[in-house]
């Protein structure tokens, strides 16, 4: 007797299919056709990579968390720290130590908190990120504080590709390929018998603390890796941009990730890119139109997603899907 | 510095929270609902109470009673339409949908009146300071600690001494018990939501002589609100009133003492407080 | 209603451009400004400036056409301005950039100017050192310099202080407003005996502790900087409040406490507030009077413009110059000459572009608040002529670079 499809289809999610291709094909279709929107794009691809940090914790560790921006913010001042005073500005190695770095208050901040959850620990991973946003603040010898750091010079990637500031060239090329190391790496991690685990947690805690799993290691371990993301996200976004000032650590880029995650549809890393383009895309185009009452249309978008689209527009089309095979 | 003036300043400012947050703590502890767009009941209240006095010529105490009312009935109609939809659905959905609300009210707010911030002219018996005997303060501090008072005794009598407030207690502590012993939970659910948000809105209202009232409002305390809620417990109506008045009072003397790096104690002593008993003051041990 | 009328015109300005044929004839220029979010209303204000000026000038850019493409730069992170810009840039090809509300737009920006040799006219952002950061950045609006150690020296001079406490909101506005006038009070013989950060720029932080720990250094003046906009109100309000004038403190501060369109809801306890600005709406000269009346017809009795929207119309009049000294085709080297130097009869009095920093110069007004039939109005008692950025001047802190 043959399995049913959807049964079928989780358990052999691992497997590379061929329209897996097809975000990174358009990716670099944008590159050539779309040559004057680069700056966009690379903002785009920055927050796909954010949004994925994003999914790990909280589409597969099931982790809710307003207070991501904290490890976006940390990537993003180290690698302007860095370059800024102690004139390292590699931009290579600089994600290495902002990655590390992200990582660590990952895992010191995860090992704390995750003991709580609901709501206190929504709380709490938003007040450590207020907290770092007002360190940032009070330190602004350092940071620059609101104004921010400008005029943040980078080395040519491999000694060769420089930054271009007036067409983003190099930095969209680079962000791209940033994401798709990255996204690989996620993938593997995801679909190993870790991420397998992760699932389990989110899914019935009770049975994973009665098997004997070590449920809290992993979750924050889970956490840490995902911080580490988050930074390199932050590192690329500063390192494109040559510009950081404290919105890095800002609430309205936590609830940014968060909305645009929740958006394209958790727990199945591709939400993430859907999520960013879709809403990002959207943003874009109703400022340009009505550069007033953007909002507005952002607005109803999320109420009617939210109403009708559990599981974010990749969970709508999985029932259009649904239905489409059942009738 | 003397203490009573500290004092006395924190309260009133803890008070604006209180009477603001208390309706989020209630709905969220009886609801599960994650209502981001509290924050939005209270400015479209302020924005009322301002609109109502001046184009109708109506004096601050009546505005407010507008406020309330008007914004009740409109939570109500959202209540029954929308939320009751998602009550089933992923907190993540809920989250979502109530940050789309959000983004509607500020942008409906900011094309409708504008961008500008509105000012309060209150009433002269409300402006000014009073002589306590041993202190001269800010009478509108006063009022609004007298107000708090008030309030939260009118809570806690509805709470501990009507039947629907034991219903509320009920259905907060245990839902399904609740229902099946009779109590009609949809039909609480909208009264309180109601009642929480009308009570946002005079919160609103209230607070907009101090905390401002512009189209940005429900985003920017949206924070405070939560800790609040968070500290005292999901559903404590008692859990509420001290959280925001520690939490007034902590940010005044704070403020005057260590202007600077004020704010950083604020949320360093939320993340200690809040790891130290994760249930809030008065909340229940999950 | 408005986003409609805007975009009209710039279908009906493109349409005409088209018309038109040869790109000499149009000359393009993109406006960064905030449409939405907290910064929406100054947005609002500059951009109103702007228009006034094309409607009160219509033959300024005569024969050519100038054509306003809008980008709003939402937040003041630096982010969105930074894409509006290189979108303006590279799709819309525009001659010049205008606008920029806050510093960090400015500051994301100036790269960009530089890397695509487009002039940036800087209508409002106010952090001192901005004008370093490139070649092509002029700016129409002021430093915060400008008015924080006028202040300074008036305070000293002619408010005989000799002790001073300083509020201010923590950022960089804030920091240069203090060590402005702190530099121009100290310099006249006065000595500043604390400075209080009161909270940031995000939040209308309520006042009253800060205020308080000033009312107990019991000094002779209590200079504020706080943001234009909410904080100015609520500033008033605490003042007031804690009877801070009735203990002997004379509040002060620069023109964005008192800007115009916040004035009347300040009420009576604003009366006796000295500022010193470049610009109120009750300034008395011609081009002023004219500039008020229009708007009042366009906007309504009880819109009025104010020191953003001044500065607007500027930017507008210096575009202006620019196009017609290079008849209608705008290259950066060209365009920055004409700026160098640039004159101007402005309703805020004689202004000019200091060739060596492209930074303005202009009159700081001396003016306190007193009520005059029932409503708040600013009644001049000094003025200091031709002020520079003095922070430049004195190569001070992050200026020397």
């Amino acid at each position: 007797m043959s399995l049913p499809a959807a049964t079928l289809e989780a358990a052999t999610r691992h497997r590379l299919r061929a329209w897996e291709a097809l975000p990174w094909l358009a990716a670099l279709g944008a590159f050539f056709l779309f040559p004057d929107y680069l700056a966009f794009g690379t903002q785009v691809l920055v927050m796909i990579l954010f949004a994925l940090s994003l999914d790990l914790v909280l589409g597969y560790a099931g982790i809710v968390t307003l207070g991501h921006a904290a490890f976006f913010g940390a990537g993003a001042y180290t690698v302007a720290m860095l370059a800024a005073h102690a004139g390292w500005n590699e931009p290579l190695s600089g994600l290495a130590v902002a990655a590390l770095v992200a990582g660590l208050l990952g895992l010191a901040s995860g090992w704390v908190l995750l003991r709580t959850h609901g709501l206190t620990l929504l709380m709490l991973t938003l007040c450590t990120m207020a907290l770092l946003e007002q360190a940032a603040n009070m330190f602004s010898g350092f940071t620059g504080g609101f104004d921010g750091m400008p005029g943040l010079a980078f080395q040519p990637i491999l000694g060769r590709f420089e930054f271009d500031v007036l067409y983003f060239r190099t930095q969209y090329l680079y962000a791209l390929a940033v994401l798709f190391a990255c996204f690989i790496a996620l993938r593997v991690l995801v679909h190993s018998s870790f991420g397998r685990s992760l699932t389990g947690i989110r899914e019935n805690l009770l049975r994973m603390h009665a098997v004997g799993a070590p449920v809290r290691a992993r979750q924050v371990l889970a956490y840490a890796v995902s911080a580490a993301l988050a930074g390199v996200a932050g590192a690329v976004f500063v390192q494109a941009t040559s510009y950081v000032n404290l919105a890095v650590l800002g609430l309205e880029r936590a609830a940014g990730v968060l909305i645009i995650l929740i958006l394209g549809g958790y727990g199945r890393l591709y939400g993430a890119f859907v999520g960013a383009l879709a809403y990002l895309l959207l943003e874009h185009t109703l400022s340009k139109a009505y550069p007033t009452a953007w909002q507005l249309g952002i607005g109803i978008t999320l109420v009617l997603v939210a109403l009708y689209a559990r599981n974010g527009i990749l969970g709508l089309a999985d029932a259009l899907r649904r239905r489409w095979r059942e009738r | 510095m003397d203490l009573a003036s500290i004092l006395l300043g924190g309260l009133a400012a803890g008070m604006v929270l209180f009477v603001v947050s208390v309706g989020l703590s209630v709905t969220m502890g009886l609801m599960g609902f994650v209502n981001l767009a509290h924050g939005g009941f209270a400015m479209l209240g302020g924005y009322a109470v301002v609109l109502a006095m001046r184009h109708w010529g109506l004096p601050f105490g009546a505005a407010l009673a507008l406020g309330f009312v008007a914004v009740a009935l409109v939570a109500a109609l959202l209540e029954r339409t929308l939320y009751a939809r998602l009550y089933r659905a992923s907190e993540l959905d809920q989250v979502l949908f109530t940050i789309g609300l959000v983004f509607v009210m500020v942008a409906g707010v900011t094309l409708t009146v504008g961008p500008e911030t509105q000012g309060v002219q209150l009433p002269p018996w409300l402006r000014g300071q009073t002589d306590l005997g041993f202190l001269k303060y800010r009478t509108y501090s006063l009022a609004l600690i007298a107000f708090g008072v008030l309030l939260m005794a009118a809570l806690w009598l509805g709470f501990e001494r009507t039947r629907i407030g034991a219903q509320i207690r009920a259905a907060v502590d245990n839902r399904r018990m609740a229902e099946s012993m009779g109590v009609n939970v949809r039909r609480l659910f909208t009264l309180t939501f109601a009642l929480g948000s009308g009570l946002a809105a005079a919160g609103g209202g209230l607070g907009a002589e101090i905390l401002g009232l512009d189209p940005q409002y429900p985003l920017r305390y949206l924070a405070y609100f939560l800790i609040v809620v968070a500290v005292g417990g999901l559903g404590r109506v008692s859990g509420v009133f001290f959280a925001a008045l520690a939490l007034g009072v902590l940010d005044f003397v704070l403020k005057v003492h260590f202007p600077k790096g004020g704010t950083m104690f604020i949320y360093a002593l939320t993340i200690a407080f809040l790891l130290a008993r994760p249930q809030g003051l008065f909340g229940k041990r999950a | 209603m408005q986003a409609r009328r805007r975009w009209g015109g710039v279908i009906a300005a493109a349409a005409l451009a088209v018309a038109g044929g040869a790109s000499a004839q149009t000359v393009k220029v993109g406006v960064v400004l905030p449409f939405t979010g907290v910064g929406a209303e100054f947005g609002q204000q500059v951009d109103r400036g702007m228009q006034m000026y094309l409607k009160l000038n219509a033959g300024a850019f005569a024969p050519y056409k100038v054509e306003l493409v809008r980008r709003d730069s939402k937040n003041p992170s630096g982010a969105e301005a930074k894409t509006a810009v290189q979108e303006l840039i590279a799709q819309e090809k525009v001659d010049l950039l205008a606008g920029f509300i806050y510093s960090p737009d400015a500051i994301a920006s100036a790269p960009l100017a530089t890397a695509a040799k487009k002039p940036m006219v800087i209508m409002n952002a106010g952090t001192a050192w901005i004008t370093n950061l490139s070649p092509m950045i002029s700016r129409v609006s002021f430093s915060m310099w400008h008015a924080g150690h006028a202040m300074g020296e008036a305070a000293a001079n002619s408010l005989k202080a000799k002790t001073a406490v300083v509020g201010y909101t923590d950022y960089p506005p804030g920091k240069d407003s203090l060590d402005a006038f702190k530099r121009g009070f100290e310099t006249a013989g006065g000595s500043v005996v604390d400075a209080i950060p009161m909270g940031g720029p995000g939040q209308v932080p309520d006042f009253t502790p800060f205020f308080q720990r000033a009312k107990d250094k019991k000094p002779d003046v209590f200079f504020v900087f706080v943001p234009a906009g909410d904080h100015a109100v609520s500033v008033m309000k605490t003042y007031a409040a804690l009877g801070m004038r009735e203990a002997g403190i004379k509040l002060v501060g620069p023109g964005d406490i008192t800007q115009d369109i916040k004035l009347q809801s300040m009420g009576k306890d604003a009366v006796g507030l000295i500022t010193a600005h470049h610009y109120n709406a009750d300034l008395d000269n011609a081009a002023n009077r004219r500039l008020v009346a229009a708007w009042k017809q366009e906007y309504g009795a009880d819109s009025t413009p104010d020191f953003m929207a001044v500065q607007g119309y500027d930017g507008m009049a210096a575009i202006a110059h620019v196009v017609r000294t290079l008849g209608g085709r705008i290259d950066a080297e060209g365009a920055m000459k004409a700026l160098k130097g640039w004159k101007y009869d402005s309703p805020r009095g004689p202004i000019s572009i200091d060739p060596a920093t492209r930074d303005i110069v202009m009159n700081e007004y001396l003016s306190e608040l007193v009520l005059k039939d029932g409503r708040l109005v600013q009644k001049n008692i000094g003025v200091i002529e031709a002020v520079k950025d003095m922070c430049k001047e004195l190569k001070a802190g992050k200026c020397a670079q």
